[in-house]
């Protein structure tokens, strides 16, 4: 494929997932990048990370950390003079990134979020203190005793559940069922 | 008496902001609102989901949305986050017809239907629009004595869809406030973002954003800051340690769910309130009402 074809085929498929077709009307006037309290710690930012999409740079967008340090305050969407929806538009970043399983060895976020889903996954409710330490566990349990203090502080004063709230037996098989079902439809749409 | 289905979403019922849970019951028991808790309720999903997987994050949105269209009533929740989500799964279903195709779908794996028409409420909305400032006003049974309160919203509630208040200078909470009878300071970082779930993963992201928002809170006079939803408050209150730690600095600036300052002001007890799950604790400051 040629560069303006490959081009086209990634604003396609970013279009194609809800929330990202706004790339189509970005006018680079950095808006999005400037409201972003992370912008400066990203790798790209927000409006780096659209024109290099644009200009088809799929694997360096898909692999970049920008989307990932979103912490979906949604202030770039709210002040983009377009219309756009930033936020969202990372979102389908994220979505694409994960379905083409790309590591993303400088940002843990993506196994917080993976451990995360797991939980609410199995159990339709998210039991905090089983969901911090499995993601500890799996990415470096040495970062957890820095913050044995926070926890200690938030047991000590009845913050953190070990017991997890359970849906009843219908209400799990409902959720799983539901859930199934809208993996086998392909994920996202 | 106004009638609601109640969406508390999981920190606020069984996890670290029990105590948002305890005094929004509290509270709006006060109020004449009954918050009926819907059957069964599943995890909206919050951020993790709708940022990797978009269809099964709309679907457990749906979920919930299909279970309080049975009942009828406006859906309130406590929870910015389950309040954007489960706002966001609503239009998301009316702009994207294949999207909807394929929730559709789902949800009638699971014997649901969903046709749209659950109106959802952030509770402050609800308290402050429904209820009102004058009867609120009316219930206030401690004199706050002018206790000067930062009013912080955070970002969902606000943003990003126009809602009950200004996407970047709210006012709601600060007249709540005011109508207690505490003095809102300025507060330009307001809603500003608090670092949300990224504590965990990059904490040193977050630590940065908390420490401005300390920061904006205690140089304009803020005795305490109230939160409108469970993971501002926890990382403002339980990551006030950390953050003291990396950056050398000395807050100690107690955090409140803001239904705990509209239950302390009606003369509710410390028990019904759950003041003692605070981590920084809230005594010193709030003695004299208590």
């Amino acid at each position: 494929m040629d560069n303006k074809t490959q081009a086209d085929a990634f604003v396609e498929e970013i279009c194609s997932i809800p929330g990202g077709e706004g790339i189509r009307l970005c006018i680079q006037c950095g808006t999005c990048t400037a409201s972003c309290p992370n912008a400066e710690k990203m790798e790209h930012t927000p409006s780096q990370l659209i024109a290099m999409a644009r200009a088809g740079m799929r694997q360096e967008v898909l692999s970049s950390n920008a989307m990932w340090y979103c912490l979906s305050c949604y202030l770039c969407t709210v002040r983009c003079p377009r219309g756009i929806k930033q936020t969202n538009l990372m979102h389908a970043l994220e979505c694409l990134s994960v379905q083409e399983g790309l590591s993303h060895g400088r940002t843990l976020t993506p196994a917080m979020y993976r451990s995360f889903n797991d939980f609410v996954y199995s159990l339709g409710s998210l039991p905090e203190f089983g969901f911090m330490t499995w993601f500890y566990l799996l990415t470096n349990p040495l970062r957890a005793i820095k913050l044995v203090p926070v926890i200690l502080n938030l047991l000590r004063r009845g913050r953190l559940s070990i017991r997890a709230r359970r849906l009843t037996p219908k209400g799990t098989n409902q959720l799983k069922a539901i859930l199934d079902k809208a993996e086998s439809l392909g994920g996202t749409p | 008496m106004k009638y609601y289905s109640y969406f508390p979403g999981c920190s606020t019922s069984e996890g670290g902001a029990k105590a948002y849970g305890w005094s929004t019951r509290a509270v709006s028991k006060v109020l004449d609102a009954e918050l009926i808790e819907l059957d069964d309720w599943n995890c909206c999903g919050s951020t993790p989901y709708s940022s990797v997987d978009e269809l099964a994050s709309i679907c457990l949105s749906a979920r919930n949305l299909a279970l309080a269209e049975e009942r009828g009533f406006d859906l309130v929740t406590p929870c910015s986050s389950c309040y954007l989500l489960l706002n966001r799964t609503n239009s998301y279903l009316k702009q994207y017809p294949q999207l909807r195709a394929k929730a559709e779908e789902a949800l009638a794996a699971g014997g649901l239907e969903y046709h749209g028409t659950v109106k959802v409420r952030h509770l402050l909305d609800v308290l402050v629009n429904d209820i009102g400032y004058d009867e609120i006003n009316s219930k206030v049974k401690r004199n706050l004595g002018k206790l000067k309160v930062a009013a912080y919203y955070g970002c969902q509630v606000v943003r990003p869809r126009p809602s009950f208040d200004h996407p970047e200078f709210p006012q709601s909470l600060d007249k709540l406030v005011a109508c207690l009878g505490g003095e809102p300071v300025n507060f330009p970082l307001k809603s500003r973002c608090c670092g949300g779930s990224l504590i965990i993963s990059e904490e040193a992201l977050a630590l940065d954003l908390i420490r401005r928002l300390l920061e904006s809170a205690v140089s304009n006079g803020a005795e305490c800051l109230v939160a409108v939803c469970p993971l501002c408050q926890t990382n403002l209150d339980a990551y006030q340690s950390q953050v003291n730690r990396r950056f050398k600095t000395n807050y100690n600036l107690p955090v409140l769910f803001f239904t705990q300052l509209m239950g302390i002001a009606f003369g509710l007890s410390d028990e019904d309130l759950g003041l003692r799950t605070s981590i920084v604790p809230v005594d010193k400051v709030l003695a004299k009402y208590l």
